[in-house]
């Protein structure tokens, strides 16, 4: 590793300080990339360009529970359609938006992983399977 | 302590327990099983068997495949075979504990059946059944089987002992062993393994890197999350033997951020490889050396294309770079770097572990050993498999699958995510390995295998692939960025009504520039789905372009439900459960539906009684009803007259 030198090494760590961040506040806040910016000697374009390219970080604040709803081919024949809608109309949100109280913010995800019992989701690291719009109503009440 | 030790120890554990005069119960608790209910069923024997005060080992196993049939639990009583049992409920499990471990009756009514040597009566054996009869287990051969958290268990059943071998080589002879074994890269392009490490090991450098893929991205696949979850040394020790043969010193697995399971078994392995001499310097004595780490994506499918996921261990962006220069000439930050997908890495172990020749007797021609896929969409048995390279596509749907559910027609197989193709029920015989399925104009991929029934419209899912895409489009060469982008667009169109004759041959055209043209292999790639439903599925182009008709009755916007007037009976279901307002009737009177209202749901038609069927949904055509409610009575001229 020597021969990379301190720095290369710090900045082979930008993803996972973000991610930090990212668990810690919810999202990534511009202190933070400012902070690291500087820490690492980069630009802040470039700690900005590697938040804003993952989906896993965010730039906006999200919702104390995160939902990704895998929106692939799998699912998609199974009728994730109608748990999108179901989740749409608990919370009255549209996939990419948080609910007004910070409870939830709503996604789609590309695949999950689940496929042997779609449709899935992931609600922050929990999978939830071989879903209907029946049993939306009582997974989301178990997040507060 | 020596390895020989270590191996002699771990052989002792494995045979005490097998020798136990203790019960053995194995849940299966990978993120399939837990996501199934395992944790409960987990908590419900606990619970059981301290209520009757009864001793057994409790060991979590990863997945042995049969996730449609999760949670599973399996029993082991002394001196008898291994009893599965599938579907099982946590309300259950006081009942199948007592009747088997104290009153001595199996439960035949709820095995799925038994593993291992003897026979039980009434339960069939396992891998007799035909979804586990024509499969070779090579990649997964621990899964299910060992507790994933045990490295001891591991090394019980041969584990390290691949490497040991190849210690005992010198590594170009590893790397004439991996050539031999014909074993090619198993993430989906099928380039030669061994080759693949001869390049890497010629490239002049003193330090070298190796990457485990690890981040399964295409829709429809999880083996590899599977194999990660349920055996992690099988991967990591492939990974030793490569290091060896290659000459790297450094390495990392990168794991995508949505596994959250396979990312903690990969850690605690590497503690426990650390604890015995198997990571770090001088392993087993020898003068390999190999310092592994955890490399966690953050959600961007592009990151399996292995320049991109490079640029992601680096920190940055995952955009993928022109080739050449080849990851085994300038790789990780510009030093030789040799990228093996996990089942490639699993296979690796195997081999070293049982040699060339017999990996070598499985398989195909062109195509050695086996392949994992993962069997998900309109298909009885969704599961993880493993079959030796060659099988037909029919065998794998029909009996390993057990074909498709609520007696539909098969329709088409989608092979290799996004990067492939959908092939029809003429193309059923085809024998899977990589040379067939690329002339099929579909490509062998990393293992994901979508089926699909008579009800999906083929060029909605060809429209879905590329939506796929072109969100996952890293966005930096044009072809990619803005080819897809057009082909999307122009895949909408049909399928909302608006395609135009012309459509077709320039989805074609555009498909071939796409192709050409890309940076990476995601774009390279990405037309293919496109490619091939045009040229097994033509017609339901045509029909969605020319006739305004979707006839597999899928596309919203070219379907219209009606109210048959002879066949309404005026009870109001309809019209009341209808979430538009749409629907217009009285009591006894016959309902219309507002086709300028109708949102397509299908809501009137699901909730229509059974023995009235007066719903009907059609495509391309319309059908003569009454404008306004009229009386039932007054619909039915010849019956009621």
């Amino acid at each position: 590793m020597s021969e990379k030198g301190i720095s290369t090494l710090g900045r082979e760590g930008l993803i996972l300080r973000l991610k930090e961040a990212q668990s810690k506040f919810g999202y990534v806040p511009q202190e933070v990339m400012a902070e690291l910016a500087q820490s690492l000697e980069i630009p802040i374009n470039e700690v900005y360009g590697v938040a804003s390219f993952y989906s896993f970080l965010s730039t906006r604040p999200l919702g104390r529970n995160v939902i990704r709803i895998c929106r692939s081919l799998p699912c998609y024949l199974k009728g994730a359609q109608t748990v999108i809608e179901a989740v749409e109309k608990e919370l009255g949100i549209k996939p990419g938006e948080t609910t007004p109280d910070g409870r939830f913010s709503f996604q789609l995800a590309n695949c999950i992983g689940l496929c042997d019992q779609a449709p899935a989701m992931l609600i922050n690291q929990d999978a939830h399977v071989e879903l209907t719009p029946e049993k939306i109503t009582q997974i989301l009440r178990m997040y507060k | 302590m020596n390895f020989t030790q270590i191996k002699n120890r771990a052989i002792a554990e494995w045979e005490a327990q097998r020798k136990s005069d203790k019960p053995h119960i194995l849940v299966g608790s990978a993120t399939c099983g837990r996501a199934a209910g395992a944790g409960p069923v987990l908590e419900a024997i606990k619970a059981t068997l301290a209520q009757h005060n009864l001793e057994a080992t409790i060991t979590q196993v990863g997945c042995i495949g049969l996730c449609y049939a999760e949670p599973l639990v399996d029993i082991v009583k002394p001196g008898r075979p291994r009893i599965s049992y599938g579907n099982v409920t946590p309300e259950i499990i006081p009942q199948l504990i007592e009747d088997y471990l104290i009153h001595d009756n199996p439960r035949a009514d709820l095995a799925l059946g038994t593993l291992g040597e003897g026979d039980i009566e009434g339960i069939p054996k396992l891998f007799e059944l035909p979804m586990l009869k024509p499969q070779v287990r090579i990649a997964l051969r621990n899964c299910g089987i060992i507790d994933p958290e045990n490295i001891n268990q591991y090394i019980a059943n041969g584990g390290y002992s691949g490497l040991e071998r190849a210690l005992s080589l010198s590594p170009e002879a590893v790397i004439e062993e991996i050539k031999k074994s014909g074993l090619r890269g198993r993430g989906g392009a099928g380039f030669p393994t061994g080759l693949k490490w001869e390049f890497c090991r010629k490239s002049p450098g003193t330090i070298k890197y190796i990457i485990c893929n690890a981040d399964e991205g295409d829709p429809g696949a999880f083996m590899d999350r599977s194999l990660l979850e349920g055996d992690p040394h099988a991967v990591l020790e492939g990974m030793l033997i490569g290091a060896y043969a290659i000459g790297a010193t450094e390495g990392y697995i990168y794991v995508r951020a949505e596994y959250p399971l396979a990312i903690q078994r990969l850690k605690l392995a590497l503690q426990q490889m650390a604890e015995y001499g198997l990571l770090g310097d001088n392993i087993l004595g020898s003068n390999l050396s190999l310092h592994l780490k955890i490399k966690e994506g953050a959600g961007a499918f592009v990151c399996g294309e292995e320049t991109a996921m490079m640029a992601s261990i680096e920190g940055k962006r995952g955009m993928p770079r022109s080739r050449p220069p080849f990851p085994a000439q300038s790789g990780l930050w510009g030093k030789p770097t040799n990228i093996n997908n996990v089942e490639t890495w699993a296979n690796v172990s195997a081999i070293m572990q049982r040699g060339a020749d017999w990996y070598s007797s499985y398989g195909s021609e062109k195509s050695k050993g086996t392949k994992t896929f993962a069997l998900a969409g309109k298909i009885n048995r969704t599961g993880l498999i493993e079959v030796p390279m060659g099988i037909s596509l029919e065998k794998i749907v029909y009996d390993i699958g057990g074909g498709i559910p609520g007696g539909k027609r098969f329709k088409a197989v989608q092979t290799g995510g996004p990067s492939g193709g959908c092939l029809p029920a003429s193309q059923l015989n085809l024998p899977v390995d990589y040379e067939s399925l690329t002339a099929a104009g579909s490509i062998m991929g990393s293992g994901g295998m979508v089926v699909m029934d008579e009800d999906t419209c083929i060029v909605d899912v060809a429209r879905y692939f590329l939506s796929f895409t072109q969100a996952e489009s890293c966005g930096k060469c044009v072809p990619c960025r803005l080819g897809t982008k057009q082909m999307l667009d122009m895949l909408e169109n049909i399928c909302r009504g608006q395609g135009k004759p012309e459509d077709i041959d320039l989805l074609l055209e555009l498909s071939q520039r796409v192709k050409a043209g890309s940076l990476c292999a995601l774009g390279g790639t990405a037309p293919n789905p496109v490619l091939t439903t045009i040229r097994y599925f033509r017609e339901e182009y045509e029909a969605h372009i020319k006739e305004k008709r979707c006839p597999a009755l899928a596309c919203t916007e070219l379907i219209s439900y009606y109210i048959l007037p002879d066949k309404c009976q005026g009870c109001g279901i309809c019209l009341r459960d209808c979430p538009a307002e749409a629907i217009a009737g009285g009591k006894r009177m016959v309902h219309v539906i507002d086709q300028d209202k109708c949102i397509k749901c299908g809501t009137c038609l699901d909730v229509c009684p059974e023995r009235f069927g007066a719903v009907v949904k059609v495509s391309g055509e319309e059908i003569e009803v009454p404008k306004e409610p009229v009386p039932v009575a007054a619909a039915k001229p010849n019956t009621q007259a």
